[in-house]
């Protein structure tokens, strides 16, 4: 009874951030530079995304970028060659990156902790490949030109606040959407087979099925946000998908925080901000980057928001 | 002459660089399973200790007019001492936490090392000699063999099947093996298990400068040589299955030989053949080719 009491107050916190978040990105446009905000946003939802496998069920994916990129090709094709509505091209991306996920998480779960990181990665290296020679994606120049369209055939999402109130949208459906999966009864028997599979699978879960569905919703939330990049920036491309995002969306999970909820937002905007300032410095990105990572890992394994969370000792 | 419609003169030559690019992935799978064997990690760093092996030789070159043979010894040493000098100051401290860590501590590693070199040296690749013993080409009366191509298959079958001497049929390599079944009891018998992962690490990345320089005179020297190739050879360490050393040899040389076998009959598939193989070998048998269910 104790554990109930403790637990709603926890969600009283998480509602009470929520509704900051939520403030921040009402208001920011006034202040900040909204294309920059939309990208903070979609990778964010990529983060958290990535966030739920990796934080809430202890799967290392190395190769996130494949489902990302692979929504933002389609939604581009979708808005582009079909000339679909954007709610429709994102659906549709949700649909291919779930159907990628379901197909490489089959594949991926038959093997554990370091493997899996290493297949994931080859086989999105595969899918980059793919697309580098398949004529649809366009190769090297990518789909450009993407029109924006009318959102339910009505509003015109070439105006910027229409596009901003639209990505805000997916941003919060996305993320509602990731906690409530984590404050499920599925979240919490993931969370067991994090800590300890074994005992999980002897308490009569079928752990595999778990994972499964994990990485499927997972990938689902990932291409979500690719869908909407590929309409925001009008452009579709090979960098998406490949391993250096994969790398950069773990970079942003791990400065946010590992397994707390607003953890890879704040990992996202940190991120997308020093990529915008050191933009003009070249490789040196890469090395910044690489520089973070080994910081993060040596001395800040908890993240920005792990961190704080541990100092006010609730769960954020 | 042709072999199934194919002319033999394109056959033999694909699958000689296939053979050749074997040998990189059985060097760099083998060097992977040795650190992970012992260590538990997986060095996402390798390819980028494979391109500073390129680049040691390239600069002993430059600047100290080092030759190839000199600097086949100086790299993996220079190299594998900075791959030890990283394990004493960062990787000690991370066996304690999940294998993951080490992971994500080598992939920033990588991303440092690769940026710094392209910082230095741009994007594009730098040519390094062949050696003059090995110029010119062997006529074998089907095909030409260039000499420093025969060599390098040579002498990375010989390092390869060296190393699995010393781990599976030494005193030495029986310590090993001891300490990657059980550190503590090995430790027990007075054998010092940290010097001896040091070593193992530092052995395991000079292996990967040992291909590097080799790999200098074929492809070029550039920074970003070692990015894509690791991530085969992780496909390749997946579908081998670390736990056998022989089985990484084996795999790095057959699946080399599949690819070029690939960019004759189909080359479209060249680039993902090997994934693909992946795909299969995790459905039939998910534990490797060679690997045994833990």
């Amino acid at each position: 009874m104790n554990h109930a009491v403790s637990d709603s107050q926890d969600m009283r916190h998480q509602w009470l951030v929520f509704g900051l978040m939520f403030a921040f990105f009402a208001i920011a446009p006034y202040f900040i530079y909204p294309v920059f905000l939309m990208k903070v946003m979609c990778f964010a939802l990529f983060a958290c995304a990535f966030n739920l496998l990796l934080g809430f069920g202890g799967l290392l994916s190395f190769g996130h970028a494949m489902f990302f990129g692979t929504a933002g090709y389609a939604a581009a094709h979708a808005a582009k060659v079909w000339g679909l509505t954007p709610e429709l091209s994102v659906l549709f991306s949700m649909l291919c990156a779930t159907l990628l996920a379901w197909v490489v998480g089959l594949l991926a779960i038959r093997r554990q902790g370091i493997y899996f990181a290493m297949i994931t990665l080859a086989l999105s290296q595969m899918v980059y490949f793919v697309y580098l020679q398949t004529p649809f994606t366009g190769g090297e120049d990518g789909i450009q030109g993407v029109p924006q369209g009318h959102l339910f055939g009505l509003i015109d999402l070439s105006n910027s606040s229409a596009m901003y109130m639209f990505v805000l949208g997916v941003f919060l459906i996305g993320f509602a959407l990731v906690w409530r999966i984590v404050h499920s009864p599925f979240g919490q028997v993931l969370k067991a087979i994090r800590e300890n599979e074994q005992r999980a699978l002897s308490l009569g879960y079928d752990t595999d099925r778990f994972k499964l569905i994990a990485f499927v919703l997972s990938g689902l939330v990932a291409g979500m946000a690719g869908g909407t990049k590929a309409l925001v920036f009008q452009l579709a491309s090979l960098t998406d998908v490949h391993w250096s995002m994969s790398g950069e969306v773990v970079l942003m999970t791990l400065v946010g925080g590992l397994g707390t909820l607003f953890g890879p937002v704040v990992g996202a905007a940190v991120i997308v901000t020093m990529q915008n300032y050191l933009a003009q410095l070249g490789s040196w990105v890469t090395v910044v980057q690489g520089l973070i990572f080994v910081v993060c890992v040596m001395l800040f394994r908890k993240g920005v928001i792990g961190e704080i969370a541990s100092l006010i000792r609730k769960p954020l | 002459m042709e072999i199934f419609g194919i002319p033999s003169q394109a056959l033999f030559g694909q699958l000689l660089i296939g053979l050749i690019n074997g040998s990189f992935y059985a060097l760099l799978s083998l060097g992977l399973a040795v650190i992970f064997g012992l260590l538990n990690i997986i060095n996402f760093s390798h390819g980028a200790q494979y391109m500073m092996g390129a680049f040691v030789a390239y600069l002993a070159l430059q600047w100290f007019g080092l030759n190839y043979w000199l600097a086949l010894v100086i790299s993996p040493l220079v190299v594998g001492a900075i791959g030890m000098a990283i394990e004493r100051s960062m990787l000690v401290r991370l066996y304690k936490l999940d294998h993951l860590y080490g992971l994500l501590l080598t992939f920033g590693l990588a991303l440092i090392i690769q940026g710094l070199f392209r910082n230095a040296y741009g994007a594009s690749g730098m040519p390094y000699a062949v050696p003059e013993v090995f110029t010119g080409a062997i006529d074998l009366g089907f095909m030409f063999l260039p000499k420093y191509r025969a060599w390098v298959i040579v002498s990375s079958m010989f390092v390869c099947f060296s190393t699995w001497f010393v781990i599976e049929r030494t005193k030495l390599g029986a310590y090993l093996r001891a300490a990657t079944e059980n550190p503590s009891m090995v430790q027990a018998f007075g054998i010092n298990v940290p010097r001896m992962i040091t070593l193992t690490y530092g052995f395991g990345v000079g292996l990967a400068a040992l291909a590097g320089v080799m790999a200098a005179p074929i492809y070029q020297v550039s920074p970003m040589m070692g990015a894509d190739i690791i991530i085969v050879v992780f496909a390749v360490v997946v579908i081998g299955g670390m736990g056998s050393i022989m089985g990484s040899i084996l795999s790095g040389f057959g699946l080399g030989l599949i690819e070029g076998l690939t960019k004759v009959v189909y080359p479209e598939a060249s680039n993902t053949v090997i994934f693909v193989i992946m795909a299969i070998v995790l459905l039939i048998k998910p534990a490797g080719l060679f690997g045994t269910e833990k």
